[in-house]
């Protein structure tokens, strides 16, 4: 055991200035104009699925809450931040009641993704990559999760080729700092060393913006996004 | 002749062979929805022509068929077994034989053919009343979508470009541009009111497709790139299933709708609900 006191000593030096310069931003995404209404999906052709759900299911396209929020916005370090390892930790997308979970799902590039079927009923899981290699797989009942990971950085919309309704996207980055809002519209990235970082937030129909914030010592910074919503 | 129980056995098989074959031919003129061999119950005003037809259809080719197999049977029984050459020729040898034959079986297509035009022509020919209800219904890999006008009583152009099935922009709608598609209202089931005529107008978004319910007595393919349409009327309310018949891709077992018949009532609440 005595032998292993230098690795400790070694990844506590490692690990320090992490923990001593932990800069935090953290902020909200809000939106101005007016947000496209979410409608009721129409599972009918699925009964298995359909009576899973009480009340019927919402499109996800655009999804808000109170105080003008803006939910399912990824933010997250575009430059500036050193973390090219992905964690050893497999990000999951679940299947169920024909609708994806999460609909915005982030990992870093090279992360284990697993794609959970929970249904009673076959789905044909199709990412539309562009630069990465598109596949699209069937998953028939009770089969085990399939699992694959992504090379390159890409936003990925994802969809079924079985149930037209489902939809949803894989945001794939070169960071382990990124955060995705709830109905409250607020992120937070913890554990920033001292440095200027870009941040980019990235809304679906919308798509990117971008702020640098420079972060020195152990301060928490705000930062704050807007988009602009059309009806339609 | 005891050389030939083997002949003798084998056209009684025939015999009986064609007799049970007969039987759901006969149940299904003769005993109507009460047996389950039947097709299922028509719930249309033009399937009763359909019907009629595919009897009068059934009773011929049955009767040709049975009368087919007792002449085997007959040649069977008495000439089975024997070895010794030629029992007697076609009037004019076989030129004539395959003529009469050509002849004979032309003359059961035409039959058929003219016999069955009254009852095509009567869904295919008359075009739609012009107080229908229009409804449009497309099919995609893997799904049927219906799409009514909505409250302003015009439907919306269609642009593919916009499809978005995410949000379920599944006909390619532009609310933005075009004030007609914002009250279009868009369902994936096939609601009607009981007793008015349907028009339904049919795109296929991507390959071939059907729209298939049997108790309506309709069969028709979506065509990519044409424009098809049927009429009909329903006459009982109820829920029935509506399935795609041509295989259109891995999902095809998959591709199903539900038609949902309803009063007049029922259906304007619908309507009304939709479109809030």
């Amino acid at each position: 055991m005595r032998a292993s006191k230098p690795c400790i000593a070694l990844l506590m030096a490692t690990l320090c200035p992490a923990l001593m310069f932990g800069g935090t931003i953290s902020g909200k995404v809000t939106y101005t104009g007016t947000p496209a209404k979410q409608k009721a999906i129409d599972m009918s052709k699925e009964p298995s699925c359909a009576k899973q759900h009480a009340t019927p299911v919402m499109t996800e396209g655009v999804v808000t809450g109170p105080n003008n929020a803006l939910a399912n916005v990824v933010v997250y370090i575009s430059a500036g931040a050193d973390d090219a390892n992905a964690p050893a930790q497999a990000v999951t997308f679940t299947q169920k009641g024909c609708q994806y979970g999460p609909h915005v799902l982030a990992m870093h590039t090279g992360q284990e993704l697993d794609v959970l079927n929970e249904d009673q009923t076959s789905h044909n899981i199709h990412p539309l990559a562009k630069v990465n290699r598109e596949w699209n797989k069937s998953q028939p009942p009770g089969t085990p999760p399939i699992k694959d990971k992504w090379d390159q950085p890409e936003v990925i919309e994802v969809k079924c080729n079985i149930h037209p309704w489902m939809h949803g996207w894989f945001v794939v980055l070169k960071t382990n700092h990124y955060s995705i809002t709830g109905e409250n519209g607020g992120f937070s990235l913890p554990n920033l060393p001292p440095g200027k970082y870009t941040i980019t937030a990235w809304h679906e129909p919308d798509g990117k913006q971008t702020q640098e914030v420079t972060i020195s010592g152990n301060e928490t910074k705000s930062v704050d996004f807007s988009f602009v919503l059309k009806p339609y | 002749m005891r050389g030939n129980m083997g002949g003798k056995i084998f056209a009684v098989l025939v015999i009986v062979i064609a007799l049970a074959s007969a039987v759901p031919i006969v149940t299904h003129t003769w005993f109507g929805s009460n047996i389950s061999l039947a097709p299922p119950e028509d719930i249309s005003t033009h399937g009763s022509e359909i019907d009629k037809q595919l009897d009068e259809t059934m009773l011929e080719a049955g009767l040709s068929f049975l009368a087919a197999q007792l002449v085997l049977g007959v040649f069977v029984w008495q000439f089975g077994g024997r070895k010794d050459g030629v029992l007697k020729n076609f009037p004019g040898g076989a030129k004539y034989l395959v003529v009469a034959a050509l002849l004979l079986v032309g003359a059961e297509a035409v039959a058929l053919g003219a016999l069955g035009t009254k009852a095509w022509g009567s869904v295919y020919f008359q075009p739609a009343s012009a107080d229908a209800l229009q409804v449009q219904a497309q099919a995609g890999q893997f799904a049927f979508y219906f799409r009514y006008a909505g409250p302003d009583g015009k439907f919306g152009g269609i642009h593919p470009e916009k499809i978005d099935e995410g949000n379920s922009n599944f006909f390619g709608l532009d609310p933005e541009n075009d004030i007609p598609a914002r009250d279009d209202i868009t369902s994936g089931e096939l609601v009607i009111p009981v007793n008015k005529e349907i028009h339904l107008m049919m795109h296929a978004k991507d390959v071939g497709h059907s729209f298939y319910v049997r108790e309506l007595r309709i069969q028709q393919d979506f065509v990519p790139g044409l424009d098809l349409s049927v009429h009909f009327t329903a006459t009982k309310v109820g829920k029935y299933e509506i399935v795609c018949t041509q295989l259109c891709g891995l999902g095809h077992y998959n591709m199903k709708a539900y038609l949902n018949v309803m009063s007049q009532d029922d259906f304007d609440k619908w309507l009304k609900a939709q479109s809030q």
